[in-house]
């Protein structure tokens, strides 16, 4: 069928990247990361959130070496590059958030040290606000 | 109201495509466009041609390329996760095409809501 | 904003997580395996009266009939809506937040 033309000439929406899996057990943590990664040539605002297993995405020391698997993990390095690289640039209206839920986080044993990217660690209430002012959610 | 709906998983393992294409029907009855129907994960296996469902159950790749004959509705399959799962265009199923993952962001960036069906 | 959950609340914590991440006053619906969280008589049951008393909270009738729940059993306050009712809680609420 023929390609739906869209006309997003000037939209910038708010798309929160919902990650709530752990790595590897399933793909879907790798497959939302290349959706983050191909959002950022929109240029659109992001919260890319990690609630419960989720914030095992991004814990460092993943070694996938027995396993045989792609380690994704530096490709999440790439991702807190984009967003340092919108925050300097003052032409570029791109407004990356890396969000870990702080109960997720706490009751998985962790703290922001054990994470491979600079996050904000937001408690349920304030993460929920956040939540409540996305325009669109991708996750898996 | 225009919907953009984004199907995580693919036929018959688990619900997620009927209640996608059930969600659909129902809002283009209500005189809503659905522009976009985005296909990642295994919802790729949606789009597959071989697919050859028992005689008395619904067949699920079959409605959904009915959908796009029938109401022009843009069903697009990820390139990349199609070609981890081997759904490539020998194997799809008319009404289908195939694009990248930025076709999953301008149906963000254009519809007024993005609803997503998986497990 | 409509939070969809559509995995039953004995086999996964999506429920729980979209209870505690969903702004007060926002729409909830359960579908699919969903629609077990919305029966009285479990152990989750307080817990989405409750959370019917500061949200909106849906079921979706098929998958209600489909598992062969009956409107008799459902928690105070919950609403059963139809396909229908289900793309009029996506155009009535600003967006659709999914806890598979």
């Amino acid at each position: 069928m023929a390609e739906y033309e869209f006309d997003t000439e000037g939209v910038k929406k708010t798309i929160t990247f919902l990650n709530r899996k752990a790595p590897y057990g399933t793909i879907y943590a790798l497959e939302v990361l290349e959706s983050v990664l191909i959002s950022a040539a929109f240029e659109q605002h992001a919260n890319i959130v990690f609630v419960d297993d989720g914030v095992f995405q991004i814990k460092k020391g993943h070694d996938t070496a027995d396993l045989e698997m792609k380690n994704f993990l530096p490709t999440y390095g790439i991702i807190e590059m984009e967003k340092e690289d919108a925050d300097e640039d003052e032409d570029m209206d791109m407004n990356w958030r890396i969000i870990v839920e702080k109960e997720s986080m706490e009751a998985r044993g962790l703290t922001p040290e054990d994470f491979k990217v600079e996050v904000e660690v937001l408690s349920s209430a304030e993460l929920a606000d956040v939540l409540a002012t996305s325009d669109a959610v991708i996750g898996g | 109201m225009k919907f953009g709906i984004l199907v995580n998983e693919g036929p018959f393992t688990h619900q997620a495509s009927d209640s996608a294409y059930q969600f659909v029907k129902a809002a283009l009855d209500k005189g809503h466009e659905v522009p976009r129907v985005f296909f990642y994960y295994d919802g790729v296996y949606n789009a597959n041609k071989l697919s050859a469902p028992q005689a008395d159950d619904r067949n699920v790749v079959k409605r959904w390329s009915d959908l796009a004959t029938e109401k022009n509705v843009d069903l697009v399959v990820c390139v990349a996760a199609g070609l981890r799962r081997g759904i490539v265009e020998d194997n799809l199923m008319d009404g289908f095409r195939i694009s990248g993952l930025g076709q999953l962001t301008e149906a963000a960036m254009g519809t007024d809501r993005l609803v997503m069906f998986g497990d | 904003m409509l939070h969809t959950v559509n995995k039953s609340p004995f086999e996964r914590n999506s429920l729980e997580s979209c209870l505690r991440l969903a702004k007060k006053g926002s729409a909830i619906l359960l579908l699919e395996d969903g629609v077990y969280a919305a029966m009285g008589g479990t152990t989750v049951a307080d817990k989405v009266a409750s959370a019917a008393k500061d949200n909106s909270v849906y079921v979706l009738g098929p998958d209600m009939k489909a598992r062969g729940l009956a409107e008799g059993q459902l928690i105070d306050g919950i609403k059963v809506v139809d396909y229908a009712g289900f793309v009029d809680l996506v155009a009535d609420n600003d967006g659709v937040t999914p806890w598979l």
